[in-house]
């Protein structure tokens, strides 16, 4: 990260009073609207919510009284709750390296020129840009039972019909989700790993191959750490991303069957706007703050040390 | 190896690139050749077993009727919510920006809470700015969404501008300092033409990220300002009577952001990577 560079600050404003004092203040000035907006919005309303956490407010009971830790102990109580959790976890441990694999893969594909290679990259990233909820609801169509091509295809390689109900099925719902997230993103990682990869040293690629040294030997020595800054950061960007997950979920699960598919992010949305679990809600925002900013202090403290 | 054979050995090699390189594009854009070709079926070919994987004609009557039934609105809310809370957004941004790269305002403590800012969950958030915006009696109202779609993309813009403006050379400004420009007129006539692209770009992919997002919107809408994304889910219905308007609505949502990437697709790789990798 570049530091940034100081003015001294003795240069001086030639527009009478007024202007100066303007430009005396204008580091300021031009910082407030910003950071007045960013509190407004986002500072202030988790401050009531935190006031709101040590409440009993629900539905049908504006209860302002205080009852201290109540809800916070509630959490731990709350077996759905922790499913959410668990669920949450497990896409995320298991479509992240996914991405990551695929990412890598497709970028080893293009990472030598070839024409026509801007051209894929461009109509390879189409899947990131699309709005979640849009990816989700095209796999929704996909994934169709009886109009669905993904049946179609699996029954044509099976030889018989197969006939999975992707959105339903307990077995599969898991599978479908991570399908599509992982068709929605592998073209993240791989723009980011490509644009990495072409900044390897290419003497030391050479210097490498001419010692006849293995494919496997100058991916460990020279490209993996070569490439390691840019895997953490595209790690931690798709990390947080997933642990939030939401939309793709709510295109093709809502949650279901049951709520075998609910994440934390469902979980909360259905206790506050369903179930008007008001206080209740605001704790399980804020559990969820405490997690996400202890992993993410933990991941940067790693790259620290890493780097 | 002879040196003779070593150039269809290479030929070959490239021979395979390309082969994959294709099948792997087909196998990427393929979802989204259903979604497009679904658009333009009738409701006969829609509901077809088996699926048609070609559309017996080119026709409109899908889109027609989401005009007919005014559903286009939600795409005409979304442009306003998510073109006009990215313009304020990188206003006030880059201005922000300016500050913390050349003054350092705030240390580097500002930036990374300004960063940090942008890590908080939105689910985290969206309770509390709901309760706030009840309150006030901005749900469902224009002026509610942009206020927080602005919040929202203020610490991208800010984080992505502020490594824009880093790269400007201080020369520049001090030059124009000493030719007698006041600060004001620097930042006007000497740094927004610099970092001219990378503004553009940032206010692309602030608008790209309003646009795309659904949680904020289906949380802060009733029927007033309905965004995009909001409306498509309300043409899931466990039934499949809607696939004809998911098709369309979905595909007039996305040209849009197809069309605006593809333009900026030099500044894809820093737009999405918050400036941690610079394509």
């Amino acid at each position: 990260m570049t530091s940034p560079a100081i003015y001294d600050g003795n240069e001086r404003g030639r527009d009478g009073r007024i202007g100066r004092m303007l430009e005396d203040r204008l580091p300021y000035l031009v910082v407030a609207p910003a950071i007045l907006i960013l509190l407004l919005v986002g500072v202030f309303p988790l401050i009531y919510s935190l006031i709101v956490s040590f409440q009993r407010i629900t539905m049908t009971d504006n209860d302002t009284s205080f009852v201290g830790l109540l809800n916070y102990a509630e959490l731990f109580r709350d077996g759905r709750l922790w499913a959410a959790l668990g669920h949450t976890a497990m896409i995320t441990i298991i479509a992240l390296p996914l991405e990551l694999l695929i990412g890598f893969l497709m970028a080893q594909l293009f990472i030598d020129r070839m024409p026509g290679r801007q051209f894929f990259v461009a109509l390879l990233v189409l899947p990131t840009v699309i709005s979640p909820i849009v990816a989700g609801a095209t796999w929704r169509l996909m994934f169709d039972v009886r109009f669905g091509p993904i049946g179609q295809i699996l029954s044509f390689f099976a030889g018989e019909p197969v006939r999975i109900l992707w959105t339903v099925n307990p077995s599969y719902v898991y599978p479908g989700i991570i399908i599509c997230e992982v068709w929605q993103w592998s073209p993240f990682m791989f723009l980011l790993l490509l644009a990495a990869l072409s900044n390897v040293d290419q003497s030391q690629l050479e210097a490498a191959e001419l010692d006849g040294a293995s494919y496997a030997r100058v991916l460990r020595a020279i490209i993996l750490p070569a490439i390691a800054p840019v895997i953490a950061v595209a790690s931690l960007i798709r990390g947080l991303d997933l642990v939030r997950i939401f939309d793709i979920i709510w295109a093709l699960t809502e949650g279901g069957p049951g709520s075998m598919t609910e994440t934390i992010s469902l979980y909360t949305y259905v206790q506050g706007f369903t179930q008007f679990e008001t206080s209740y809600t605001a704790a399980i925002a804020f559990l969820v703050i405490a997690l996400l900013t202890a992993v993410t202090t933990l991941v940067l403290k790693r790259m620290e040390i890493a780097r | 190896m002879t040196a003779r054979r070593l150039p269809s050995r290479k030929v070959r090699v490239l021979a395979l690139r390309y082969v994959g390189a294709v099948a792997l594009t087909l196998l990427f854009l393929f979802p989204i050749y259903w979604l497009f070709m679904i658009s333009f079926k009738t409701p006969d070919e829609i509901y077809h077993v088996p699926p048609l994987w070609v559309p017996g004609q080119i026709q409109f009557s899908n889109y027609y009727v989401l005009f007919k039934d005014h559903d286009v609105a939600a795409i005409g809310n979304s442009l306003v919510v998510a073109g006009v809370s990215s313009v304020i957004a990188v206003i006030l941004g880059t201005l922000c920006a300016y500050s913390l790269a050349r003054f350092g305002t705030g240390g580097e403590n500002l930036a990374m809470w300004i960063l940090s800012q942008r890590m908080i969950p939105p689910i985290a958030v969206v309770f509390p700015v709901f309760l706030a915006y009840v309150y006030f009696g901005l749900v469902d109202g224009f002026f509610g969404l942009i206020l927080l779609y602005t919040a929202f993309n203020l610490p991208y813009v800010i984080w992505m501008m502020r490594g824009y403006i880093v790269d400007v050379p201080l020369e520049l400004e001090e030059s124009a300092l000493v030719d007698g420009c006041n600060r004001w007129e620097v930042i006007w006539k000497v740094v927004f033409p610099m970092v001219r692209p990378g503004l553009v770009a940032t206010s692309v992919f602030a608008f790209v990220f309003a646009w795309n997002d659904f949680i904020f919107a289906l949380v802060l809408t009733r029927t007033e300002v309905v965004t995009f994304p909001v409306q498509l889910t309300h043409y899931f219905g466990g039934q499949s009577n809607f696939w004809a308007k998911i098709a369309a609505m979905s595909v007039l949502g996305t040209l849009p952001i197809f069309a605006a990437v593809t333009v900026m697709q030099r500044y894809l790789v820093r737009g999405i990577s918050l400036g941690a990798v610079k394509g």
